[in-house]
């Protein structure tokens, strides 16, 4: 049996830093306070705080009162959307919204259940095979009513990036906002948003080796938000609660370590997934195939869809192997679903539920490439064997 | 009769110290099959827990389908056995393959008059067929599972005997497999008595809750099968004639499906002596019925034989046969005839005989084979 235990989904979440825990634990004993109190308790978690939203403003090139916290990626999600759909509401600006169909759930489910409670319009755009979205689409979509663009900077499924640039100009061109949820993307590109078209950006730090239980939500200086939670006016009023000072200062740390060695990580992932992605396609020709754009990818993503397998058994497979991936298929209740994400793409069912993640990180090495390429089309073709015996 | 090891696990766990034997275990989220999973892990096994999401029809509020094998409190149950044992556990898709495989088995042997036993066939075709290769495929050494059979060892084979505690015995449908499947299977509870599986979930700190141990259908959604079979079945069930086995109309029935061998309420045929199910005559639609004394029968014949041993006996044999899951085992001669096929005759006139249930055949406390029982006339 083997021994290995190899972790290849970062894309769900990432171990936290020794340099991160470090940074956070003071603020669980000594600098305890609540940032909102007059005493030195509460100074001193304050500083914390703001050093930590200064931080990360200079790191992603805006200014601190831009940086709201969270408490997740998808909560980044649901106050961009319902607060600017509001926003607008209140202001008689409009009531028209456009995403596409392989957004994370955290913006599709907020859209409609906006459609459904709130009256806004919600138009879907279709995207191409590689799971990207046509740009002349969109300047269709839009309407004089439409107030919210919503598009991601890259797919979390299958890993494509969608061309935000562009996306970007046309939304400013139109004066509509843009909202890019880019939580697997942070991590990978330079964001300078001084002069990026993007009004409004989500992320999350566990994706890049930060705490678990805070996001951050980017808001552009003008744009007209109204709070989701309400209370005591944190956030300058755009999302009330106690500031949890501990994983914002985690979170800085995290990001200001992405970003410095953004270009060593993305060179390493790259390496890794070409490898992953070249050594699986040939050894199974045909019957698997690479998912979402083949260069516009995330260097850290390696998707593929297996034809007429389970991706919820291979990823039990894989376990038992060894190797921790992700299937968009996964379930824990053995009633997996076809992924919406690859039917989006225009795979048929033969392909729609095998669909495997492999997302590697900083702990990732050549040898377990290695591993995994002997191990998985052992795998598939043992499965492809049960299969063509009992089904 | 030979003696068996009380702890029948050990002596499979003889691997060089540092190469631990892997063990994949089919957990239900019961008592039985916890206790398995927690017998192998005190044994020093590397123990996979598993469990199968089979079909069901879908019912309840939100017509969610949940089979009564792997329904989500089953689940929870099951994965906190994992969690308290600390080892993995997947839950395996096998919806499409139990659905073709079992439940359209259900209803075509239903078409053609007989009463499966789906749980023969769930055990022959999905649990040590398609699950024990799923399991060996991720490079375990066994199975293992929470039926009450003992498996022996000796340079004949391997051989199967019924559990130490008889009430629990389930060797009647484990009676199909075969030497390949007895190789790789564990039922490491099989040397306890029910009361001391329950003392040991004790203490291995695992909850006791007691699978329900109904006999109903666990792919129905209420446990209705005739309903089941009218709204599923293909064939159209039409009501025809009771007959006796003289020939004379005695009343109506409303569909042969709808009724078993041996039934005696729900007939409503008015006589003086109270008149049972004696078989389907499904070329004419009747149903014949007579008295209990003449539905007595001395004999059967089986088809689908399996022999435990993977030999078919060159000579009759004496011994017992039982005729369904709860019968008693009667004393019987077994007469093997072709590849797969048995005729039984027992020593005394037994009741109850049905086309379709399991015929399996015991020498001693040893299960050596068995078959389904066939619509055939015998003498």
């Amino acid at each position: 049996m083997e021994n290995q235990n190899i972790y290849m989904d970062y894309g769900a979440t990432t171990p936290v830093r020794p340099e991160v825990i470090e940074e956070m634990l003071p603020y669980w004993t000594d600098y305890f306070g609540n940032p909102s109190s007059v005493h030195r308790f509460g100074q001193q978690a304050s500083l914390g705080l703001r050093q930590a939203r200064e931080t990360i403003a200079t790191l992603l090139k805006c200014h601190a009162n831009e940086i709201i916290f969270t408490a997740c990626g998808s909560e980044s999600d649901n106050l961009a959307l319902r607060g600017v759909m509001w926003a607008a509401k209140y202001n008689g600006r409009g009531n028209h919204m456009i995403t596409c169909e392989i957004e994370h759930k955290a913006v599709l489910e907020t859209a409609y259940q906006l459609q459904k409670n709130a009256g806004v319009d919600v138009t879907v755009l279709p995207v191409d095979k590689y799971g990207r979205i046509d740009p002349d689409h969109l300047v269709k979509a839009i309407r004089t009513n439409t107030v919210l663009i919503s598009i991601m900077a890259a797919n979390n499924e299958i890993g494509t990036i969608q061309p935000i640039d562009a996306i970007g100009e046309i939304a400013k061109g139109h004066n509509v906002l843009f909202h890019t949820d880019a939580v697997q993307a942070i991590a990978f590109s330079d964001w300078d948003m001084d002069s990026m078209p993007v009004d409004l950006m989500s992320l999350a730090p566990h994706k890049f080796y930060g705490p678990k239980g805070i996001g951050i939500l980017y808001v552009r200086r003008g744009v007209d938000l109204v709070s989701t939670l309400t209370g005591g006016g944190q956030e300058e009023d755009r999302r009330a609660g106690t500031e949890n000072v501990a994983y914002a200062v985690g979170s800085a740390e995290a990001l200001r370590l992405a970003v410095a060695e953004r270009e060593e990580n993305a060179a390493h992932y790259k390496a890794l997934t070409s490898k992953l992605i070249d050594g699986l396609l040939s050894a199974i020709p045909g019957a698997c195939r690479l998912t979402g754009h083949p260069t516009r990818r995330l260097p850290n993503n390696a998707s593929f869809a297996f034809q007429n397998l389970s991706g919820n058994d291979l990823v039990f497979h894989l376990d038992v192997a060894g190797v921790s991936a992700s299937s968009g298929s996964a379930c824990l209740t053995g009633d997996p679903k076809p992924s919406r994400v690859l039917g989006a793409l225009g795979l048929d069912s033969e392909w729609t539920k095998g669909g495997v993640r492999l997302t590697v990180g900083q702990l990732n090495t050549m040898v377990d490439v290695d591993y995994v390429l002997e191990k998985l089309p052992r795998i598939v073709n043992q499965m492809g064997e049960l299969r063509a015996q009992f089904l | 009769m030979k003696s068996l090891p009380d702890s029948p696990i050990e002596k499979y766990n003889d691997s060089v110290p540092g190469t631990r034997k892997r063990v994949a275990v089919a957990m239900s989220g019961g008592v039985d099959s916890s206790v398995a999973a927690g017998l192998l892990v005190e044994q020093g096994f590397d123990v996979i827990g598993m469990m199968m999401r089979l079909w069901s029809e879908p019912g309840g509020a939100d017509q969610t389908p949940h089979n009564r094998c792997c329904t989500p409190e089953q689940m929870a149950d099951a994965r906190r056995v994992a969690d308290k044992l600390q080892i993995p556990f997947y839950v395996l898709d096998v919806q499409e393959y139990f659905y073709k495989k079992v439940v359209q088995y259900f209803i075509e042997e239903h078409n053609h008059g007989r009463t499966p036993n789906p749980c023969i066939e769930c055990n022959r075709v999905i649990r040590f067929d398609y699950l024990l290769k799923q399991a060996l495929s991720l490079g375990v050494d066994y199975l293992a599972t929470g039926h009450y059979a003992r498996i022996h060892h000796d340079s004949e084979g391997y051989h199967l005997f019924e559990a130490l505690d008889k009430n629990k015995d389930q060797s009647y449908v484990l009676h199909v497999l075969g030497q390949h499947e007895l190789a790789k299977v564990l039922f490491p509870i099989s040397g306890y008595e029910k009361n001391k599986v329950r003392d040991l979930a004790e203490q291995f700190g695992l909850p006791i809750a007691q699978k329900s141990e109904s006999m109903d259908l666990c792919f129905l959604k209420d446990g209705d099968y005739r309903r089941f079979l009218k709204e599923n079945s293909q064939k159209r069930e039409e009501s025809g004639p009771i007959m006796s086995t003289d020939g004379i109309r005695l009343g109506t029935h409303s569909g042969l499906s709808n009724y078993t061998i041996g039934q005696r309420k729900g007939l409503q045929v008015a006589t003086d002596k109270p008149l049972h199910v004696l078989r389907k005559d499904r070329d004419h639609n009747s149903l014949i019925v007579a008295p209990r004394a003449s539905i007595m029968m001395t004999c059967l014949q089986s088809n689908e034989v399996n022999w435990v041993s993977n030999r078919i006996p060159k000579l009759s044999f004496r011994g017992r046969v039982k005729i369904r899951y709860r019968a008693t085992a009667m004393p019987a001669t077994v007469m093997p005839n072709g590849i797969n096929q048995a005729s039984v005759k027992f020593d005394d006139p037994v009741f109850g005989i049905t086309a379709g249930q399991g015929a399996v055949f015991y020498v001693g406390e040893e299960c050596v084979g068995g078959g389904i029982i066939t619509d055939e006339e015998c003498s």
